[in-house]
């Protein structure tokens, strides 16, 4: 895969203040983010812990907990905040551009 | 459907069936979900503090009575009822507590979770991190045998660890001697294939802090020379057990194992309010399996969301007994008879398992 290539992920307003969605491309899948004060972010969209999609998952302030084990990530960093998940979430640079949401993978 | 016969199975997550269920590809596999609108499930997951602050305050509250009475009535025969009372309020709640905040919906603040799960983890005699594991091993591989470690029984049952559970006189020793190995700096053999290395230290010091809380219950008998303040801590955690088990077997005994669809190996049984409250919601145990982000007190309203989709809740406790206890005993003979609910016509069809491997060797009975 390229790296350090901008993205377009998706619209802006595709996001809710305080959500989550899935966005894939060639073989890996993303999870962006747009916290309640309207910062967007990107993470790897699996869960460290196991292979569950943090995009069915709950975003509470800046904080995404995963669907299945209740993990628990801070999404700007990437830091395992709750177990069961030990392992970081790997970030992505995100911008926004003309109503889009781009991210740097 | 034709039973054939099964050969005796090995439960334990260090045998062989393990490796046979990663083999099949049992093992933290994609789970049927039902289809909640996104929107709906951020509303259900929605955390708050109240209603488990409410929650929380009245249990204590009601220890608190219901301890005096029994401090009263020490020395007649009032004490039975009384500490029975007492400690089917100690371990009950104490059980679904630890639940419910070691998956940490029950409060919003965190704290306040992991504040309760290390006081209920204690209550109910169980290591507080081992058990988190152990359980998040639970929801990723629910009843696929060699990979979840909260089996209750095997199948055939034995009915032998059901009985003693009465009063937790199976999982409690077994409890006590993890408390002794992890004291000494020890894990048990299964315990390292769902605990990682970063997390052991923590195992060691909360198994001290347990041992040093139990040798102070020990002083203070030897001290008042009456074994009085063990009934207040340690031993309702094993004469107060009764509800605990009862509530337990509810959940998947005598249903399928190894499928990837909750709606099979997991049962929803109606209750009253004075058993949700003691059981904080986990009687809609499919609901919570399927969603386990959502708390406790929006659990009523998930069923609601996903009922057209679910076979039918059991209705009432007496009525899931009955169907468990049927179970257990062609089980028996038969250790291949599961349950299975039909479904709604508005439902989607059940997924087995992986769908190339199916097991054959299963005999169901719609009820």
């Amino acid at each position: 895969m390229r790296t350090g290539t901008w993205i377009e992920a998706c619209a802006a307003d595709a996001i809710e203040a305080e959500d989550v969605i899935r966005f894939d491309f060639e073989d890996r899948t993303y999870a962006i983010y747009r916290t309640e004060n309207g910062d967007y972010y990107a993470t790897d969209g699996y869960c460290t812990h196991e292979k569950i999609h943090l995009s069915n998952g709950l975003v509470m302030g800046s904080v995404i907990e995963c669907p299945k084990h209740n993990g628990r990530f801070d999404i700007p960093t990437g830091k395992a905040k709750r177990a069961p998940v030990c392992v970081d979430l790997k970030t992505y640079p995100v911008k926004v551009e003309a109503g889009k949401v781009y991210i740097q993978a | 459907m034709a039973s054939t016969d099964r050969r005796k199975r090995d439960y334990s997550i260090t045998g062989p069936e393990n490796q046979r269920a990663q083999e099949r590809g049992l093992a933290a596999a994609e789970w049927y979900t039902c289809p909640i609108p996104r929107q709906r499930m951020k509303e259900l997951m929605k955390r708050k503090n109240g209603p488990a602050i409410r929650d929380t305050l009245i249990w204590f509250g009601s220890l608190l009575i219901l301890g005096y009475l029994a401090y009263l009535s020490w020395g007649t025969w009032w004490a039975v009822p009384a500490f029975l009372a007492y400690g089917i309020l100690y371990a009950t709640p104490g059980d679904s507590r630890w639940h419910e905040c070691g998956h940490g919906t029950a409060f919003k603040t965190p704290w306040m979770n992991e504040v309760v799960y290390q006081i209920a983890s204690f209550m109910v005699l169980r290591s507080a991190t081992p058990w988190r594991w152990s359980h998040a091993r639970h929801h990723t591989d629910t009843i696929i045998v060699g990979r979840d470690p909260e089996i209750i029984t095997e199948r055939p049952p034995v009915w032998k660890i059901l009985l003693m559970q009465i009063f937790h006189l199976y999982g409690g020793p077994i409890e006590l001697k993890r408390f002794a190995l992890h004291t000494f700096g020890k894990l048990e053999e299964q315990e390292r294939d769902y605990i990682p290395a970063s997390e052991h230290r923590k195992v060691f010091r909360e198994a001290r802090i347990y041992m040093l809380i139990l040798l102070a219950v020990v002083a203070a008998c030897i001290y008042a020379g009456s074994i009085l303040p063990a009934m207040f801590v340690f031993f309702p955690s094993f004469y107060g057990g009764i509800v605990v088990i009862t509530f337990g077997i509810t959940q998947h005994l005598g249903l399928y194992e190894d499928v990837l669809d909750h709606r099979l190996n997991t049962r929803t049984v109606y209750m009253n309010p004075v058993l949700r409250f003691l059981y904080w919601n986990m009687n809609y145990h499919v609901e919570h399996h399927m969603f386990p982000m959502v708390p406790y007190h929006a659990l009523p309203k998930l069923h609601e969301e996903m009922k057209a989709d679910c076979p039918a809740a059991r209705r009432g406790l007496f009525a899931a007994l009955k169907e468990v206890i049927t179970a257990l005993r062609k089980q028996k003979h038969d250790p291949a008879y599961v349950v299975e609910k039909p479904l709604p016509a508005t439902a989607r069809p059940y997924v087995r398992g992986v769908p190339q491997q199916q097991d054959t060797s299963l005999r169901s009975e719609v009820l």
